[in-house]
């Protein structure tokens, strides 16, 4: 296990008007890894995510160290992956353009030297004749190339992270698979780690390494994605495991009671403490602190009772 | 036995392009058929051509034994109420400006079924039927989560009274444990009243969990199932 972190978060904290969204945040992102945020809408990910690019809004207020900064060298050394590969490219330059003007952004090469750049990057994301595509237009791709295209130029630099925020929730169950595999294959390809936000942990369970699962704002647990998903050590975890479809016994599905807490009007002790059917008078008045367990370190006091039928068990027939 | 839903040869065009081509299935009541496939498959205007939203090129569109695509505007408009959509974006499918209670109550109140008295009470059964405290009616949808709001549109397909409930990705954009509960929702909902769905779903783990039977479209056509 690489030990030297490529980027050491440490308790961070991301408030918006004194109501925290996330809180006390700490994990590293390890070269060549793919990390993966999973967690409800509302959990923190994506404001993690952005964070680290140093692109939050600007009414947030942050505390808590990102080190090194790679802010600083967005678009070289961190590129983003959005969710919508259309946004994500401007509609009144050619791509190709788009790709070297990416490159000229951070690299001294000449003009002739960036377009060739933009060319072979688009040919290595399997764009068919890259040479004339690059001459066109975002509106003349299909979806699918322009998903490709976005993929070329968050790696055209051999950044040490790319970050993908949600890439591929709008996109359909193949061109999912297609998407991830290729961010896969282009992030390797030039050394990067990735850090993905998803809700879809088949996507975890397919293409991460490790996984850092967040509830209201906090780890509930950080570790590698094979343990975590078979033998959840956080509640929550299992709770998010047992909605599956993939895990169903029966036809109703296994549902977390309850809503997540909204920031700014959270519960005393553990957040996900109202939901958990483990809670104990100590959970309701002591928030855990991430600890080390089987591998992995997880933020529960009862993480040595949880195991993934948690949910199925008090599940009312 | 006729089924609820029979679809036989159904085309759809759109100029020279043929979304939907000679696509024919069966829909029992009780029953959820999934329509599976990639983006662009055709299952969407398949849908649009069931609920006659969008007139079919050529084919048949029996529902409760009666053929729809000869029928008139005035002829369908007993029928539609029969057939309700139920559609991805739970925000966008419930106007922004008026209350989820007022959503529910609409289609009662065009439907003519609406009258002062007993009005709210069918409004705060719905909502209490898809799960909502019926204070929710008073809020608007950007006040409720995706998964609340798609209840909301669920209690608003239910006040017609439908027999067939055409879902188009009902929880695709829903976080795991709220998508399980609306799953739920709708199971129950089908045992209950014996609704025959047409589950548009392009997850094949959900597809595999909650549908009878499920036929796989690819450019227009049915390729498996």
């Amino acid at each position: 296990m690489p030990s030297e972190a490529l980027l050491s978060v440490r308790d961070l904290r991301i408030a918006f008007h004194d109501v925290e969204a996330v809180r006390g945040l700490s994990f590293d992102v390890r070269p060549r890894e793919v990390l993966a945020l999973v967690g409800e809408s509302g959990a923190g990910k994506s404001l993690t995510a952005r964070a680290l690019l140093g692109m939050l809004p600007r009414d947030a207020t942050t505390s808590g160290t990102i080190r090194p900064d790679l802010s600083a060298d967005r678009g070289r050394r961190i590129t983003l992956v959005p969710q919508d590969a259309l946004s994500a490219l401007s509609p009144v330059h050619p791509v190709g353009d788009q790709l070297a003007a990416a490159v000229r952004s951070v690299r001294r090469v000449t003009r002739k030297e960036a377009r060739a750049l933009a060319v072979a990057a688009l040919d290595r994301v399997g764009i068919p004749d890259a040479a004339r595509k690059a001459r066109s237009y975002p509106h003349e791709y299909s979806g699918g190339m322009r998903q490709r295209a976005v993929i070329a130029m968050a790696t055209i630099n051999e950044p040490d992270v790319v970050v993908a925020d949600e890439p591929t929730t709008a996109l359909d169950a193949e061109r999912q698979e297609q998407v991830l595999r290729l961010l896969g294959e282009q992030r390797e390809a030039v050394g990067a780690a990735l850090v993905l936000v998803t809700h879809d942990m088949e996507a975890v369970r397919a293409h991460a390494d490790r996984v850092l699962v967040m509830y209201a704002g906090r780890q509930s647990e950080l570790g590698p994605a094979a343990d975590v998903l078979t033998r959840p050590r956080a509640p929550y975890t299992a709770g998010l495991l047992a909605s599956l479809p993939q895990y169903a016994r029966g036809r109703r599905l296994p549902t977390l009671p309850g809503t997540p807490p909204a920031p700014g009007a959270l519960p005393p002790g553990c957040a996900f403490a109202p939901r958990c059917p483990l809670a104990t008078d100590r959970c309701r008045t002591e928030e855990p602190q991430p600890r080390p367990l089987d591998g992995r370190t997880v933020s529960c006091h009862r993480a040595e009772d949880v195991t993934i039928e948690l949910f199925q068990e008090v599940q009312p027939a | 036995m006729t089924p609820l839903l029979d679809v036989r040869e159904l085309v759809v065009r759109y100029g020279d392009f043929t979304a939907v081509d000679r696509v024919s299935f069966p829909v029992g009541a009780g029953e959820t058929l999934a329509l599976n496939g990639p983006s662009g498959c055709g299952k969407s205007s398949t849908a649009l051509a069931v609920l006659q939203l969008r007139r079919p090129d050529a084919g048949e569109v029996l529902f409760e034994g009666r053929e729809l695509t000869t029928l008139t505007e005035r002829e369908l408009r007993p029928i539609r109420p029969r057939m309700q959509p139920v559609f991805q974006d739970p925000y966008g499918s419930l106007s922004p400006r008026h209350r989820i209670r007022d959503a529910v109550a609409e289609p009662l109140k065009v439907q003519g079924r609406w009258n002062d008295t007993d009005g709210p009470t069918r409004v705060a059964e719905l909502l209490d039927r898809v799960g909502l405290d019926p204070s929710y009616g008073d809020r608007h949808p950007h006040e409720l989560s995706g998964g609340q709001c798609q209840r909301a549109g669920i209690a608003r397909a239910l006040a017609s009274e439908p027999r067939l409930l055409v879902l188009d990705e009902p929880v695709s954009a829903l976080d795991p444990s709220v998508r399980a509960g609306v799953l739920n929702l709708l199971a129950d909902l089908q045992d209950d009243l014996g609704l025959g769905y047409l589950f548009i779903c392009h997850d094949r783990a959900v597809v595999r969990h909650f549908a009878d039977r499920a036929i796989e479209m690819r450019e227009g056509r049915v390729t498996s199932g």
